[in-house]
């Protein structure tokens, strides 16, 4: 099954590849953003990053406004424009003289067409990471991928990335393509537009986008200068073959690791790859809907038992769950690297400084430890 | 845009919503024990489609939806090869367990499943088979003797044993079954309270570890322990199972971790990489061996 997925997901990857030989770099004068601009919002709702205070965040734009690209990354990942932190599922009435009482109907929305401009490579590979999870061969989450199919994913190559990114050795890195249509890179008074799949192609034409320039080797030696201006990395290639129990049995390296954690939630929250949901039901008066919220295995009452029995009721078994499922669960059950794109978000903002990297590398070295030698 | 939007009605039409509820009718309420604290409803679905769909084998559960409450999973009590209604027996515990104690036989909600895996019926053809319940963990253990011991398909099975127990004979789930089962010959019941003043008990008395290390028939390759109950006896009957001979392949279980989606999205019933909601709810102990036992 989990095969299965990984082929289907290899085949993207080749058609994506194949189509890159006829793949179109455009250029797009600044002069003509705005432009172009209006005329996407005909077609597509328009969402990019946008300053608000000290931060940015990803913003619907509306006329008149254009994406702010000054920036490092958002504050929060772009996972919220596929999945947003809260959601209705479904509406009902709890008014019994109603015929409809007590049943369930799904809340319309709006799955017109949206495009995000100047989602950075890591977060756009981390929605190829969550749709394994929310796309899968039994079930398909019909919220998380109408929303994903009505997007079109306009990357910004990341030329001058932070102290705490390490996406290069996490699978992604700062001119990655995989999840985008389009990746964009600053070029002077231009922008040079990679038009990576279809759904790229007619985003340029509605933009009216469409003079071919000869830019490969803008992206070429943009490429490399960003990448070595990234320092900071993780190893992973032993992860893959540690023994699971072994690792999860190592309560010093755990209790060291979580001792300081407070088990506020932030590095789960803005994480573009963490997609734990709760589901709840909110009435007001006789009328109700079902929503789902963003949840996180860091809080206790995510695995409580009503009996209060708690499985992972102590901070250090909520912690090491959280690093074993991106860094050795999800390595063994997809077969698709980490489940962390290296953004450095959980980095920088967790209150006392838990750094995935060094968790990271800590389970990699013990991966590489025979598990008797270690447990002896 | 145009060219977006043939693709998208494809999907909706591709999708069936997986978190969308069959609608039911509350068609009977029974209290099962002395305590009134568990209640076995039967339900109807709304659209008699629905059953077809609710295509289900013992061993399965289902989310059960209250609207303005919220879903909690239980176990599915009745069988497969009962038609015209599904059951489950449930205890009073929290918010919607509270709730669904109160309502009414004719009042409306919803069902959604099956969900999980179930008892592997296809591996178990031609076995003995031991199932050993205590307390309220009893209700897939009724759905699987029901299926297994219905004429069509009790000659798919060998020897069939049965161990349960609960605290006291008024908390026993299914009394009149119970009776009724002690009365055949192709099936061999051991029922046993902890402890009773009731001098009319013709029954064991005495807690299930020890009466299944005096009843249960020895393991060996064609015979398969199926064990559903409170992790006190769990952890007590595990030991008397590998003296009987049990090897761990052959001891399955059915695990409770919390659970919301139900199919494997919401992330909360993991054992390491097993979700318990759709990898599960049912392992053998040499599975469960290999995790990190979260649960
Ligand atoms: C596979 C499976 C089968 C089960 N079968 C049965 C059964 O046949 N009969 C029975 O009485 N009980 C069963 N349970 C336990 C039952 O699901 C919980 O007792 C119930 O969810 C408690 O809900 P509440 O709203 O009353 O409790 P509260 O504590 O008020 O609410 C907790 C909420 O958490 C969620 N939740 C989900 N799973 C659990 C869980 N395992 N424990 C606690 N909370 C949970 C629900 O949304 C629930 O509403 C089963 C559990 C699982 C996982
Ligand atoms: S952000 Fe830091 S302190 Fe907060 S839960 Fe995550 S690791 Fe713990
Ligand atoms: S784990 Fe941290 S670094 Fe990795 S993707 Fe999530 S927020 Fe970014
Ligand atoms: S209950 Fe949601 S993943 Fe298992």
């Amino acid at each position: 099954m989990d095969s299965h997925r990984i082929n289907q997901l290899t085949h993207q990857r080749i058609n994506q590849s194949r189509r890159d030989t006829d793949m179109k770099i455009v250029a797009i004068d600044k002069k003509d953003w705005e432009k172009g601009l209006d005329r996407l919002r005909e077609a597509y709702r328009l969402i990019g990053p946008v300053k608000e205070d000290r931060y940015h965040y990803f913003r619907e734009l509306p006329q008149g406004q254009a994406p702010d690209f000054d920036f490092f990354n958002t504050r929060i990942s772009a996972k919220e424009i596929v999945y947003p932190q809260s959601e209705d599922l479904f509406e009902y009435t709890l008014d019994e003289t109603k015929e409809d009482y007590h049943l369930l109907k799904e809340v319309e929305k709006d799955y017109s067409p949206k495009a995000v401009l100047g989602i950075r490579p890591c977060d756009a590979k981390a929605v190829e990471l969550v749709k394994l999870n929310f796309d899968t061969d039994d079930y398909k989450d019909p919220y998380w991928l109408r929303a994903w199919e009505a997007t079109t994913f306009v990357g910004l190559a990341c030329d001058s990335p932070c102290s705490t990114c390490f996406c290069t050795t996490a699978g992604c890195g700062p001119y990655h393509e995989e999840g985008l249509d389009v990746l964009l890179a600053d070029d002077g008074d231009r922008y040079v537009a990679k038009v990576l799949t279809e759904k790229g192609e007619n985003f340029m034409k509605a933009a009216g986008w469409t003079e071919g320039a000869e830019a490969e080797a803008r992206f070429e030696s943009g490429k490399s200068a960003a990448e070595e201006k990234i320092v900071s990395t993780v190893s992973t290639e032993k992860l893959r073959s540690a023994d699971t129990l072994a690792l999860h049995g190592n309560e010093e390296m755990w209790e060291d690791i979580s001792f300081s954690c407070i088990n506020c939630g932030t590095c789960t929250f803005v994480c573009p790859t963490c997609w734990c949901f709760d589901i709840q039901d909110e009435v007001h008066g006789k009328q109700g809907r079902r929503m789902r919220n963003w949840d996180s295995c860091m809080f206790p009452i995510f695995t409580v038992h009503t009996t209060g029995h708690n499985p992972r009721g102590t901070k250090l078994q909520r912690v090491r769950q959280r690093f074993m499922h991106k860094l050795k669960y999800f390595v063994d059950k997809y077969d698709a690297g980490i489940m962390c794109v290296g953004c450095g978000r959980c980095v920088q903002q967790c209150p006392v400084n838990i750094d995935i990297r060094r968790v990271c590398d800590l389970m990699d070295r013990y991966g590489a430890t025979d598990a008797c030698a270690v447990e002896g | 845009m145009s060219a977006l939007s043939p693709a998208i009605q494809d999907r909706e039409e591709l999708v069936e919503n997986p978190y969308l509820p069959y609608p039911v009718r509350i068609d009977d309420i029974v209290v099962e024990t002395e305590d009134r604290n568990l209640k076995t409803f039967k339900f109807v679905f709304l659209n008699e489609q629905d059953e077809k769909k609710f295509d289900y084998h013992a061993g399965q559960f289902a989310e059960l939806s209250i609207p303005g409450k919220g879903e909690i999973p239980i176990g599915i009590a009745s069988s497969p090869v009962e038609k015209g209604f599904v059951m489950f027996t449930v205890n009073k515990a929290g918010v919607v367990t509270t709730h669904l104690h109160n309502m009414k036989v004719g009042d409306i909600m919803g069902i959604r499943g099956p969900l999980g895996n179930w008892f592997p019926w296809e591996m178990l053809e031609g076995k003995n088979v031991l199932l050993v319940g205590g307390g309220f963990a009893f209700t897939t253990l009724r759905s699987s003797i029901v299926y297994m011991i219905d004429p069509a398909n009790r000659s798919k099975f060998g020897n069939i044993t049965v161990v349960y127990g609960a605290r006291t004979p008024g908390m026993l789930l299914y009394k009149n079954e119970l009776i009724e089962w002690e009365k055949r010959d192709d099936i061999d019941m051991h029922i046993t309270v902890d402890a009773t003043d009731d001098p009319d008990w013709k029954y064991n008395v005495g807690f299930v570890p020890p009466v299944t290390e005096e009843k249960a028939p020895q393991g060996d390759e064609n015979t398969y322990a199926i064990v559903c109950g409170p992790p006190i006896m769990i952890k007590f009957t595990q030991p008397v199972l590998e003296k009987l001979g049990y090897t761990h392949d052959r001891i399955i279980m059915s695990l409770e971790n919390r659970m919301k989606c139900g199919i494997g999205m919401c992330g909360r019933c993991n054992i390491g990489r097993e979700l318990v909601c759709k990898d599960g709810p049912v392992f053998t102990l040499e599975q469960i061996n290999q995790t990190p036992r979260e649960y």
